[in-house]
């Protein structure tokens, strides 16, 4: 057992739901006890989904227990199959099927034998893997799954496209700014003369999973998901993975010449050094900055940065390598995967720590006491009660995480992001430490409207007592209010009963 | 409908149980702020912690007195010894909290391995000297709202048997007596004594915010009843001596297994009364209780008059709509027999769970009000299936829809009214006083939707798009 208040990554039902919510006309079924399809709220209200999530439960409840789901699980699969004619259903174990046992492979089966769409078994475990390795397997195994359909059925499609062409891979629901580093990336494909074959698993049909090979090569973006997809394809069908993730002027420079490299062994002629050069230079503002004196005072401040492998590296990187700022430690959550961490940011920060404790990380920035911090929502949090200013750069997210606004933090676009972001951070810190020296805007208290907050009635005890239980921002109206009301009344002492007759007399 | 001279009964249905609700562990998130000295220790998975981290939102940055203690793939195949476990988890609780009441909350999975919390607690109790609390709050059983019954039901059981014999002790053990006397001589104590109809003593159950407490108090005493405790209490110590033959009534709908560990443990009889939202439940409330202790109840017409004309604009705008209540936190039928008082209609209550005993006088003033109103009696739903509702909610032309937020914004692109439901838990609705404050909530989508109506934006999904 461990002692628990907050996690970084969720289950791995999670993750599962994610990949499958991703794909259009995919349904998950949960073999879950009631409340568990908590996902579905995340999904409505961060992502502000107009759409149901295709998401439903089939409940676990005391019955179960005693005897089985029997046919209930394959007669919500064929119930849904029904109603909604998905293409595919991927039944989702979570934690309470895992230790039931139960053989959903059997349901599966039984189920696909009357059910119209495809039927398949998430294959992950609760309790070895998280919500990012079971989206990473999630994917993994539905894109096999319809590579072998086609396979069998003899329609996969075959030879590469005519032009350079590429699979985005691992663009999904509930992503950290996904939806615009997608577009963001289309549009950096369109720049480069690349089609985009397919983009998976987000809006992409199951039906289309079988033209996977048709593109010259495979682009991973996030390192969480997609790289077990990529390597089964690049094993499968020779075709070569792009895995450089373009965050930051040099890194997506890195990454488009890592394109120019694989296309051109495939035949292409192509060079994207001017465009990269005009990009650097003159589009993304991100260079400039980094010579303007703006970064200038920016110089040796000391950051810190903890998130997902993806995020955390490659904001690393550019607050070290492109604005010169002192990253004292770097961190990830993704301890599964911490090698490859450790071997991004080598160079770029004095020390790294992998933990999935928040407490260590809330620790670790206490004592080195950073002017910026760039992290989760957490983070976020430790900042703010220790009045250090911090950029959320990775999930955990909240909904002001899902700006309405394009805010890609991929491609050259993603750079002028990024420079706002660590500046704004940065520029915040500096105003509050100004106002704190010089005592601030305005000494005086502020003045209250109409009647004056000192006021001569009097509250008794209890009264009193009623009122510090008020929310303070709105303490100040409950009391003008309620003496107003003693006053027009006559009342001399305000008791909580004579609070609580306000209250209902002006409905405030 | 057909004629309405002939009172219907009410109809009730069972569906297949596939609708969204939250876990019944949120209780956690309310029951630790109101048990200020207590910490909530919650056995189950990293699917729990998700839920609640999620669900709570910014309460989880705020140093909470929760915390999960996470399963692993070792205590579940039985590798580690549960009591150690649980003894070394408490045993640093105890040391970075020190609190007066730890509360376990049992899970799905503690459920499914079966492991024996209510027989580890005494034990590590005696080892630990801190009482520990053990509620079995999980999906397989409950719904949301229950999780707290769970709790109560378990703290019913830790109330004190006897009021302490020394007069200054019994003046400690009464949070409510004291707030009310607060910094008053003895004689003005014994004045206020005389304020009060000499009654059995009377304790209420149910966990709601402290103003709330106060305002229902100070609404009994009004009739000279005295409230000698609540269960919940602020403070675990506090907890409400309960001997056999006082009177208990419950505050909220979903607090039935309370209710029934009060009547046939603690011996307590029970005031099976509406519940106390809306002002025709306040006074329907008040009135049962002066009823059993024989009290001509005093100027309730013109009070309920009063809120009533106090609430009217409100009223003009909810008049004549039609409400459909999607089932999620079992104040679904209070609140529908309020909207039907103030003027709606409304075809179906969804909800989790129905206990015709413990709500029986809520379902009598729902029938009654349904004829006086002269509207239909609604179906009642019992755990109902959230797609052929959606199904009911297309064909029916529904003005309002209360649901969860699984269901909200789809619905909202639809065109359809949506209030997330949760927030009526959240949110101060008992008494008279905060009468306004369910309209608030129940109005708000018509009043914001009705500055949008002219825009010709409404459904905001393309074609076909209906699930």
């Amino acid at each position: 057992m461990k002692l628990a208040y907050w996690m970084y990554a969720g289950p791995a039902h999670i993750g599962t739901l994610r990949v499958a919510s991703s794909f259009k006309n995919v349904h998950a079924i949960m073999h879950a006890p009631l409340g568990d399809d908590y996902f579905n709220v995340m999904r409505s209200m961060l992502e502000r989904e107009r759409d149901f999530t295709p998401v439903t439960a089939s409940i676990v409840d005391r019955h179960v227990l005693a005897r089985g789901s029997q046919e209930r699980v394959v007669d919500n699969i064929t119930r849904k199959d029904r109603e909604e004619h998905p293409d595919l259903i991927v039944l989702t174990p979570t934690c309470t099927s895992s230790i039931l046992q139960e053989d959903l492979e059997n349901f599966v089966n039984r189920a696909q034998l009357e059910a119209k769409g495809d039927v398949m078994l998430a294959d992950v475990n609760h309790y070895r893997v998280n919500e990012l390795q079971a989206a990473d397997r999630t994917l993994d195994q539905i894109v096999q799954f319809y590579i072998n359909k086609a396979r069998k059925k003899g329609d996969l499609a075959e030879g590469k496209t005519e032009k350079p062409s590429v699979n985005i891979i691992g663009i999904s629901t509930l992503g950290f700014h996904n939806q615009h580093d997608c577009t963001e990336l289309k549009r950096l494909m369109a720049d480069l003369g690349i089609e985009v074959n397919e983009v998976i698993p987000e809006g992409a049909s199951v039906h289309n999973l079988k033209n996977l090979p048709r593109a010259w090569f495979n682009l991973v973006p996030y390192r969480e998901l997609g790289m077990m997809a990529a390597s089964y394809l690049e094993k499968e069908f020779g075709t070569p993975c792009v895995d450089i993730t373009p965050m930051g002027v040099v890194e997506t420079a890195r990454c488009i010449r890592k394109i120019q490299e694989v296309l051109n062994a495939q035949g292409a002629d192509v060079n994207y050094e001017e465009f990269i050069d005009q990009q650097t230079r003159f589009v993304s503002q991100a260079a400039w900055f980094s010579r303007s004196i703006d970064c200038q005072n920016l110089t040796g401040k000391k950051a810190v940065v903890f998130g997902d492998n993806t995020h955390a590296a490659a904001m690393t990187k550019i607050l070290s390598r492109e604005m010169g700022i002192h990253v004292v430690w770097a961190g990830t959550y993704c301890k599964y995967d911490a090698d490859w961490f450790r071997e991004q940011v080598s160079g770029y920060c004095d020390e790294v720590i992998i933990s999935e404790d928040h407490g260590a990380i809330g620790d670790a920035i206490a004592r080195v006491e950073p002017s910026a911090i760039f992290g989760t929502q957490m983070e976020r949090h430790v900042g703010k009660r220790l009045d250090i200013p911090c950029g959320v750069i990775a999930a955990p997210i909240h909904i002001q995480n899902f700006p309405i606004g394009y805010k890609p933090f991929l491609g050259y676009e993603g750079t002028n992001q990024c420079v706002d972001l660590v500046y704004n951070s940065f520029t915040l810190g500096m105003e509050d430490h100004l106002l704190e020296i010089f005592g601030g805007h305005d000494t005086k208290e502020v003045i209250t409207k109409g009647i004056s907050a000192d006021s001569d009635m009097n509250w008794t005890k209890d009264g009193q007592a009623e009122l510090n239980k008020i929310p303070g921002f709105v303490r100040g109206k409950v009391k003008r209010n309620t003496e107003k009301f003693a006053r027009e009344r006559g009342i001399a002492q305000i008791s909580a009963e004579v609070l609580y007759a306000a209250k209902e007399a002006v409905g405030a | 409908m057909e004629t309405l001279t002939q009172p219907e009964a009410l109809n009730f249905e069972c569906e297949t149980g596939n609708y969204h609700t939250f876990c019944p562990i949120s209780c956690v998130a309310w029951l630790y702020q109101k048990i200020e000295d207590s910490f909530f220790l919650v056995i189950g998975t990293k699917t729990c912690g998700y839920f609640l981290q999620n669900a709570m939102g910014v309460m989880i940055f705020a140093e909470p007195r929760y915390a999960m203690a996470e399963l692993e793939e070792g205590d579940i195949s039985a590798q580690l010894n549960d009591f150690d476990e649980l003894k070394r988890l408490c045993l640093q609780i105890k040391r970075d909290r020190n609190p007066s009441v730890i509360v376990w909350i049992g899970t799905c999975t503690t459920e499914i391995i079966k492991m024996d919390l209510e027989g580890l607690a005494p034990k590590l109790e005696a080892e630990l000297g801190i009482p520990i609390v053990t509620a079995r709050a999980n999906g397989l059983d409950y719904a949301f709202t229950q999780g707290e019954d769970t709790v109560l039901a378990a703290m019913a059981a830790k109330c004190p048997e006897k009021a302490p014999v020394m007069e200054s002790q019994k003046q400690e053990r009464n949070a409510i007596s004291q707030l009310l006397n607060f910094g008053k001589k003895k004689e003005e104590v014994a004045a206020d004594e005389s304020e009060y109809v000499n009654h059995t003593p009377l304790v209420l159950f149910g966990s709601l915010p402290d103003p709330v407490v106060t305002q229902l108090t100070l609404e009994l005493k009004k009739q000279g009843i005295k409230v000698s405790g609540w269960l919940p209490s602020k403070r675990y110590t506090e907890l409400p001596v309960l001997e056999e033959g006082y009177y208990v009534s419950g505050m909220n709908p979903f607090l039935s297994r309370t209710a029934t560990t009060l009547m046939r443990r603690r011996k307590c009889k029970l005031i099976g009364a509406p519940f106390p939202i809306g002002p025709d439940g306040t006074r329907a409330w008040i009135e049962k209780i002066c009823s059993v202790f024989n009290i001509e109840p005093k100027g309730l017409d013109e009070r309920e008059a009063q809120i009533w004309a106090s609430l009217e604009d409100y009223l003009q705008i909810v008049r004549g709509k039609s409400v459909f209540f999607m089932g999620d936190n079992l104040l679904e039928i209070s609140l529908a027999r309020f909207l039907i008082r103030c003027g709606m209609t409304c075809p179906e209550i969804g909800i989790p769970y129905m206990d015709k005993r413990y709500q029986a006088a809520e379902l009598e003033l729902l029938e009654k009000t349904c004829h006086e109103m002269g509207v239909p009696t609604p179906r009642i739903v019992e755990k109902p299936d959230n797609y052929n509702q959606i199904q009911r909610i297309y064909e029916q032309n529904i003005d309002l829809v209360i649901t969860g937020m699984a269901h909200a914004n789809p619905l909202e692109a639809r065109g359809i009214n949506t209030k997330w439901s949760v927030e009526f838990t959240f949110a101060q609705i008992h008494g008279f006083g905060n009468a306004r404050d369910i309209l608030e909530l129940v109005t708000r989508p018509l009043r914001r939707n009705n500055s949008l109506k002219d825009l010709g934006w409404g459904n905001l999904v393309k074609e076909g798009a209906k699930v």
